[in-house]
């Protein structure tokens, strides 16, 4: 059974508004993104894949248009309010760990992410029995490392630990923006192996960016390509099955 | 003896303002010159409080509460204003001079003759410079304490992440804007603080105290650092009361070589120029990399 889950409606995103060097990056974009969805997302530069993410997750504003969460509309709720529902990977894995914290207290920030944090004491020490059990399933000794300051740990640890804390508190969309793109191809492999257990596992509903057309056709139930603000192309199912890397390559060559 | 027992009680007295400026400098990552209005600010509100006939408790209080104002302003500008934290600060601390003086009416208010937190018989029945080692003891463990605690709640962890990774901290839902209001009010809140406790223990408010108050601060926080190297954030923070006592020594032993009063400025920014670059200086004199140099054809 799928319903709609997350509905974009004609969205329209420019940027340096009212100047001479207005750009319109999201162009009527039109997708809907159902529940337990594993979409992943190819495109150009400049094609408006990361935009397209940073309008979900309230980092830019839109300029017209509905941003739909369960029917609800969302498009002006603030970035900090969005994270109750959504979690996101970032490409730089320096952006998604607090460097001079440890890594179980980066995890103890994520478990509240989107809630109220108030004056009671964080109680780390009750979590430190799950966070080794977690932090073991990814097999990178990330799990003898829970005191040490995320800045000392190597970039493939801290974006699996990233990885960890984005699905840690289940996000009901999980946003992953080229989360693998900056590590070494094994590193990246390993992760993007651990990334599809724990969202097929977990049923999550994930969009996924990626230049790499290989993981792009192996990875998800359904693929879009975005160009020039718009998806240009939408396979689910079966048909993106069957879809090779010699049809998208050609599809490419005539759309640039 | 006597003073090295000053010392002690001076350290004790200004480690408040190391630990209200560490909040700002060493977690939220940037450094606030607001500190340099709110001490003599928190200094006039005490003062002129007490001036008033308030109970110097609560007019020591009060004058918590002001600076936290001051702190508010910096932040707004700062967060919701843009404007860049450096000049928000720089702002702040020229307009207080103003209010400053409207508090204080002229420039010098005296306690002479008034009611002060060093003025109950407990405090005056100890030998001379004994009051504030025991006052400033006592504050400085609350304090201390309350911050520790603080900063190991959720949301304690919250406001360290905004000053870690502010990107990190927004995806997690953290509103990043208030931590650093918050952060801002409680750390001119400790600074005026201070300065309403030295104003209390010198006798006096002056309107021009507060020049090169962030350079005093910032000399307690790394002169712990630096004397007591690698620490958790915990003992970072009684480290900090530590360098505030040091520093005072230190300070001491200059004025002992002949230097005058006057000359302090001076010495305290050479000092914390000094421990600044420390780091740099480690790594051109490293000797072991020196003498390997020396032995190691291929280099």
């Amino acid at each position: 059974m799928t319903k709609p889950l997350l509905q974009l409606k004609d969205v329209v995103l420019k940027v340096n508004r009212n100047t001479p060097e207005e750009i319109t990056i999201l162009n009527k974009l039109n997708l809907t993104i159902n529940a337990g969805d594993f979409i992943t997302v190819l495109g150009s530069n400049g094609a408006g894949k990361s935009t397209l993410f940073n309008a979900i997750g309230g980092d830019l504003s839109i300029d017209s248009g509905q941003i739909l969460l369960n029917g609800k509309d969302i498009a002006h709720e603030s970035v900090e309010k969005r994270t109750r529902f959504l979690a996101r990977v970032f490409q730089d894995p320096k952006l998604g760990t607090a460097p001079r914290m440890t890594v179980a207290e980066n995890l103890l920030l994520a478990e509240r992410r989107g809630q109220r944090r108030g004056l009671l004491p964080r109680g780390l020490n009750h979590h430190m029995a799950h966070y080794k059990e977690l932090t073991a399933t990814m097999h990178n000794g990330l799990d003898d490392r829970l005191t040490t300051a995320t800045g000392n740990l190597s970039g493939g640890q801290r974006q699996a630990l990233s990885f960890l804390m984005a699905t840690l508190k289940r996000p009901e969309i999980l946003l992953l923006d080229e989360h693998t793109a900056a590590l070494d191809p094994r590193t990246g492999q390993d992760l993007m192996h651990l990334t599809n257990e724990r969202v097929s596992q977990d049923k999550l509903t994930c969009l996924m960016i990626t230049h790499h057309m290989e993981d792009a056709l192996t990875y998800g139930n359904r693929l879009i390509v975005l160009h020039h603000g718009k998806v240009t192309y939408d396979v689910a199912g079966a048909d993106k099955q069957a879809l090779t890397s010699e049809k998208l390559y050609s599809f490419f060559a005539e759309i640039e | 003896m006597s003073l090295a027992v000053s010392a002690i009680g001076q350290g004790l007295l200004w480690a408040v303002l190391g630990v209200g400026l560490f909040l700002t400098f060493r977690i939220l990552d940037f450094a606030d010159m607001t500190v340099e209005g709110t001490f003599p600010l928190g200094a006039a509100t005490a003062v002129a409080a007490i001036a008033n006939g308030m109970n110097p408790l609560l007019a020591t209080l009060l004058a918590f509460c002001v600076g936290a104002l001051a702190g508010l302003i910096t932040g707004l500008l700062y967060t919701k204003g843009h404007i860049p934290i450096l000049l928000a600060g720089i702002l702040v601390m020229t307009a207080c001079y103003s209010v400053n003086l409207r508090i204080m009416g002229r420039a010098n208010v005296s306690l002479l003759g008034k009611s002060t937190l060093f003025k109950n018989h407990f405090l005056a029945s100890l030998p001379q410079y004994f009051d504030s080692v025991v006052l400033g003891t006592l504050i400085m463990v609350i304090i201390t304490t309350i911050v520790i605690y603080f900063l190991q709640t959720e949301l304690g962890q919250g406001f360290i992440a905004t000053g870690d990774n502010q990107t990190m901290a927004r995806s997690l839902g953290i509103n990043t804007d208030n931590m650093k209001i918050m952060g801002l009010m409680v750390s001119n809140g400790l600074i005026a603080f201070g300065g309403a406790l030295v104003a209390q223990n010198n006798g006096y408010a002056d309107v021009n105290m507060g020049i090169g108050i962030i350079v005093i601060a910032l000399a307690s926080i790394i002169i712990g650092e630096v004397a007591f190297g690698d620490l958790t954030l915990n003992q970072r923070l009684v480290a900090v009361t530590l360098g505030s006592i040091l520093y005072r020594f230190v300070l001491l032993l200059v004025l002992k070589l002949g230097f005058s009063a006057n000359d302090l400025n001076l010495i305290s920014a050479i000092i914390l120029a000094l421990c600044m670059m420390l780091p740099v200086f480690k790594n051109v004199l490293n000797f072991k990399h020196l003498v390997k140099r020396g032995l190691d054809t291929n280099d």
